[in-house]
């Protein structure tokens, strides 16, 4: 079983709360992950990957064991504690502000969020 | 008994505000999609429980979220989380311009802010304008600026490409805002005339549905573009009708307020005695087809009233003589803006005019402009108002 954590918005959307589990057939890859979790949640479709392009959203970014998976090609293979469900796939909105160079991605622990700088991004321009 | 909802986007989410016919006490509900901008929420008139939704994030992008039952509850049409069934295709946010050989027109390119050519890309939903007679009709105009309709209740969404693509298009080019669809007028008496608006590319006109357009902007005159009177390139920033005049439609432009009466083949400029004629937002009084509406902002790089003074203006006369309306307007340091989508009215029999501002106000005129009150003070900017008068 895979874990997958959404920021806070896209829980909203497809009405979860908490973690996601996921089964993922075959081998663990970004995509395979994504695949799963937007075939379960079809209103999450478009908000994490360009519907046409499937590419990352340009704020967005996935972690996973401390390490920032964002750039990775999405066939590569995700850490084993990720395939063995033993830490959380991560997706995260990223945030204003912030230096990359500090940048040590996203902690998850039993007890919550502990930190993340993932520091990149700035809001669109509106009317 | 009779009744008015406001239904009122912002930067952090949707509200809804409710009141009987006196439109004297208000009930606020909501945020809706709590953190999301909503740049735009309209009722079908056909079934007024109907309401479409336009929810946006630069992070998620574009969500469409549609009610059946008048906004108490939302869903995403064709998202519903799987376990069992056919798989929902989820296709409710998915906006593709149609570039295919059968139906399409080339994916062209528009100009840029620094005169480059740039392929259009979709951002998000600008305005949502459901059909007159169908619920599961609406249209979604977008940025980068094109035309989509959905025939099933938006669980789909088609582009009339042929807006896009009927030649003008590598003209176009984003006002400040970004280049957005952001107005669409349906002809209640031929509802296969459509008019959309376009910052900044200007005003157009289908006659046959949405299969080919043309550039409605012959007798406008913009100082900022190198040939003034262009065919296109006009930053249009609001139209709007009297459904008993069709061919009579009213411009705020990005500066001038302009008058059509040939369903927009040529247009005259009806500013008259305004102290400034920039604004975005225009409106027509529900039962008085002469009687029009605008709110003047200092200037395009200062989006503030005169003086810090708000002040609505009416004209009775379809332009040239207006009059301000203060009364229950703040009359010193305000320094709001009133954005294109966020004015409307009602059909009751005083007509009732709102406008919502970038500082979180909505206001309410029962009496057609004459008094004003605010019916929420302290909600996120203001991006849409509009009103469903209910039987």
């Amino acid at each position: 079983m895979i874990r997958v954590i959404l920021p806070a918005h896209l829980r909203t959307l497809a009405h979860v709360e908490g973690e996601v589990q996921l089964e993922v057939e075959g081998r663990v890859t970004q995509r395979s992950v994504l695949d799963a979790l937007e075939a379960r949640y079809p209103m999450l479709q478009g908000t994490i990957r360009d519907h046409v392009t499937r590419e990352r959203r340009p704020f967005l970014r996935f972690f996973a064991c401390e390490e920032d998976f964002s750039l990775e090609p999405p066939d590569s293979p995700l850490p084993d504690e990720v395939a063995k469900g033993k830490e959380p796939f991560l997706i995260i909105g990223a945030i204003a502000g912030g230096n990359v160079g500090w940048c040590k991605g996203p902690k998850f622990s039993s007890g919550g969020w502990t930190s993340h700088r993932a520091a990149w991004g700035v809001g669109p321009l509106q009317h | 008994m009779s009744g008015v909802r406001v239904l009122v986007g912002t930067r952090k989410g949707a509200f809804i505000l409710t009141a009987d016919g006196k439109r004297q006490n208000w009930e606020v509900s909501g945020p809706f999609f709590t953190g999301w901008e909503i740049y735009h929420l309209k009722g079908s008139p056909a079934d007024p429980n109907r309401i479409y939704a336009s929810q946006s994030s630069g992070w998620f992008g574009q969500v469409i979220q549609r009610s059946s039952d008048g906004g108490k509850t939302w869903d995403t049409p064709g998202g519903g989380i799987t376990m069992d069934g056919p798989m929902p295709k989820g296709e409710s946010n998915k906006f593709v311009y149609d570039a295919s050989p059968e139906t399409g027109k080339p994916l062209t390119t528009h100009q840029f802010y620094d005169g480059t050519q740039k392929p259009w890309v979709f951002k998000r939903v600008w305005h949502l304008e459901p059909s007159l007679d169908d619920p599961d009709a609406v249209y979604a105009g977008v940025e980068d600026a094109a035309l989509f309709r959905s025939t099933d209740g938006a669980h789909s969404w088609q582009e009339l490409s042929g807006l896009r693509g009927h030649g003008t298009g590598p003209k176009w080019q984003p006002g400040a805002g970004g280049m957005c669809l952001h107005t669409v007028l349906i002809d209640p008496s031929n509802p296969q005339r459509i008019f959309v608006a376009i910052s900044a590319a200007g005003a157009f006109r289908t006659d046959d549905g949405g299969k080919n357009w043309k550039p409605i902007n012959r007798g406008l005159r913009s100082e900022f573009i190198p040939d003034q009177t262009a065919e296109v390139g006009h930053c249009v920033h609001r139209i709007a009708l009297h459904g008993s005049r069709p061919n009579t439609l009213f411009m705020q432009k990005h500066w001038d307020v302009m008058r059509s009466d040939n369903a927009g083949d040529t247009w005259h400029e009806i500013s008259g005695n305004l102290p400034t004629d920039f604004g975005f937002v225009i409106d027509v009084h529900a039962h008085e087809p002469e009687t029009i509406y605008v709110v003047p902002i200092k200037n395009d790089s200062q989006h503030f009233p005169l003086d810090g003074k708000l002040r609505v203006y009416r004209s009775r006369t379809g332009g040239n003589e207006w009059e301000p309306l203060t009364k229950g307007l703040p009359q010193r340091d305000c320094y709001v803006n009133v954005l294109r989508d966020a004015m409307a009215v009602d059909s009751l029999d005083k007509c009732g005019v709102y406008f919502g501002t970038t500082g979180g106000q909505v206001y309410v005129s029962p009496d057609a402009g004459d008094n004003w009150t605010p019916i929420v003070r302290d909600l996120p900017g203001v991006l849409s108002v509009e009103v469903q008068t209910l039987s």
